[in-house]
C-alpha cells in the first residue's frame, strides 16, 4: 500500500530548490532554450509557491536510464526543477526531445512530462508540454488524439523570443489537461 | 524489449483509490482556487513516464543527512533519529534514491521569508536535509524534533509536528512529495491536510516510536517506511 501524498506546503523552496535545478542543460549548450511560463490559479493570479518539474528525452529521443530497454545513453540529466517566483514565473533551460516510442510502436510527437508541486496541490498535478511547431508529429501522436480537440491547445507551448511559452492553469477557463498517472 | 517495431516496456502499477487526498478538501482552503476542476486524462506508461531522474551522485554529502549542526553550532531542541525504508508496493527496496527534506524548527518556525510566527529562529538550524537510500532502500536523518505552528486556515488552525519528505524512486511515476508525522499527536483530529487523506491510509504516513534506533543519551528514534508505487508483471513478449 503506497504511501498517500501530502503538499509541498508554502516553505518548499527551503528544501527543494537547486542552484543548477532549471539547468537540464548548461548555458552555452548549442540548440538550448528557455521552456517557461507562468502557473496561475483559479482566478487567473499567480501561483507564487509551486515548483515546476521536467523529465524529457534527449535530443535523439533516448534516456540516461537502465529500463530503456534501448541502453542507457548516459549524459544527459533530463530533469530540470524551478520554483515560481513572486509573478508565479518559471523557467528551465533545455534541449528539445526526440521523439520516444509510444505504447503501439509508433513514435510519439516530441514532448516533456511535467509534475507541478505547489500549497494547496495535495497531490502532484501532471501534464505533458508539446511543441506548437511540431504540427506533423503532433497530428500523429495517439495520446494527444485523446485529449479533447477544445483543449489540446493548452498542451502546447508557443514559440517566442527565447523559446517557448507554456503556461500552466491549474483551474477555471482554459484550464491545462491534466494526467491521470 | 524489442521486436522488429514494437518496444514493450512494463508500466507501473496505478495507485488504488483511497490512497491520495482528493485535490479538492475544501477544508484546506488554499485547494479551492488550486485543484484543477476537470478530471484528469488516463496517461499511458511510456519510456518517458517508466523512467525518471537517477539523482543524488555528487548533490548529497554525508553532512546533509544530520540537520542539527549549522553555523559552528547546535540546533536547539529534542534531538531525535529519523530512519526507515523506501520500497516499492511489492516490497521491493529502492536504494540509491534521493530523499529530500525539509522541516520547521523546534519552535515551529520555519527559515523562509513568509513564516512569520512569533517563535524565535535557531540560527543554528536551517531545516533541510538531503540523503540517498543505501543498497536495502534504507535512509537515516538525525535531526531535532520540529514544533506545531498556527497557519491562519481557520480559527486556532495548528498543524500537527510533521518532517516533510520528498521521493523519486526511479521512475517518473514514482514521484512523491508526503509529510511525516509523530505518533499520538492530539493535532491530528482538528488538521484539515492530515485529514484530506482517506482515513484507512492516514496511519501511513505516522512514524513509529522505535526505542531500538533511540541512541542512549542522545536522541530518541523514530521509524517512518515510505511506501512508492510497484510495477506491473512483466508482459509477455507477443510472438
Amino acid at each position: 500500500m503506497t504511501t498517500p501524498s501530502q503538499t509541498v506546503g508554502p516553505y518548499l523552496s527551503i528544501g527543494l530548490p537547486w542552484p543548477d535545478g532549471p539547468d537540464v542543460v548548461a548555458e552555452g549548450v548549442p540548440g538550448a532554450f528557455r521552456l517557461h511560463g507562468v502557473v496561475t490559479d483559479g482566478a487567473g493570479d499567480p501561483v507564487p509557491d509551486a515548483l515546476v518539474e521536467t523529465w524529457q528525452a534527449d535530443p535523439a529521443g533516448r534516456f540516461d536510464h537502465p529500463d530503456d530497454p534501448r541502453g542507457a545513453v548516459s549524459g544527459f540529466r533530463g530533469f530540470g526543477r524551478c520554483p515560481t517566483d513572486d509573478s508565479g514565473r518559471y523557467a528551465i533551460r533545455t534541449l528539445k526531445p526526440g521523439p520516444v516510442p509510444g505504447p503501439d510502436g509508433v513514435p510519439q510527437a516530441p514532448h516533456i512530462d511535467v509534475s507541478v508541486f505547489a500549497r494547496g496541490l495535495l497531490h502532484r498535478v501532471v501534464t505533458r508540454v508539446y511543441f506548437a511547431d511540431e504540427e506533423a508529429a503532433n497530428s500523429a501522436d495517439a495520446i494527444l488524439a485523446g485529449v479533447p480537440a477544445a483543449r489540446r491547445a493548452t498542451l502546447l507551448a508557443v514559440p517566442d523570443e527565447s523559446g517557448y511559452r507554456f503556461d500552466i492553469r491549474l483551474q477555471g477557463d482554459d484550464e491545462t489537461v491534466f494526467f491521470a498517472i | 524489449m524489442t521486436t522488429a517495431n514494437r518496444l514493450t516496456v512494463p508500466g507501473y502499477r496505478r495507485d488504488e483509490a483511497g490512497t491520495h487526498p482528493p485535490l479538492l478538501s475544501p477544508g484546506y482552503k488554499s485547494t479551492v482556487l488550486r485543484a484543477p476542476s476537470q478530471a484528469p486524462l488516463l496517461l499511458p506508461h511510456t519510456l518517458t513516464e517508466v523512467t525518471g531522474p537517477l539523482l543524488g551522485e555528487g548533490r548529497v554529502t554525508a553532512d546533509d543527512a544530520d540537520l542539527t549542526h549549522h553555523a559552528g553550532g547546535e540546533a536547539q531542541g529534542q534531538r531525535i533519529v529519523v530512519h526507515g525504508q523506501v520500497r516499492d508496493s511489492d516490497g521491493r527496496p529502492v536504494p540509491d534514491t534521493l530523499v529530500e527534506v525539509w522541516q520547521a524548527n523546534a519552535g515551529g518556525r520555519y527559515l523562509h521569508k513568509w513564516d512569520q510566527h512569533d517563535s524565535p529562529l535557531d540560527p543554528h538550524f536551517t531545516g533541510v536535509g538531503r540523503g540517498i537510500t543505501d543498497s536495502s532502500g534504507r535512509y537515516r536523518f538525525v535531526t531535532v524534533k520540529p514544533g506545531a505552528y498556527p497557519w491562519r486556515n481557520h480559527h486556532n488552525a495548528w498543524r500537527p509536528a510533521h518532517i516533510h519528505f520528498s521521493l523519486f524512486g526511479r521512475a517518473f511515476t514514482q514521484r512523491l512529495v508526503t509529510q511525516m508525522y509523530f505518533p499520538d499527536d492530539p493535532l491530528f483530529p482538528h488538521d484539515p491536510i492530515y485529514n484530506s487523506v482517506p482515513e484507512a491510509a492516514r496511519h501511513r504516513m505516522v512514524s513509529r516510536f522505535d526505542l531500538s534506533s533511540t541512541v542512549e543519551e542522545w536522541a530518541l528514534g523514530f521509524e517512518f517506511d515510505i511506501v512508492l508505487r510497484g510495477r506491473e508483471a512483466t508482459p509477455m513478449e507477443e510472438t
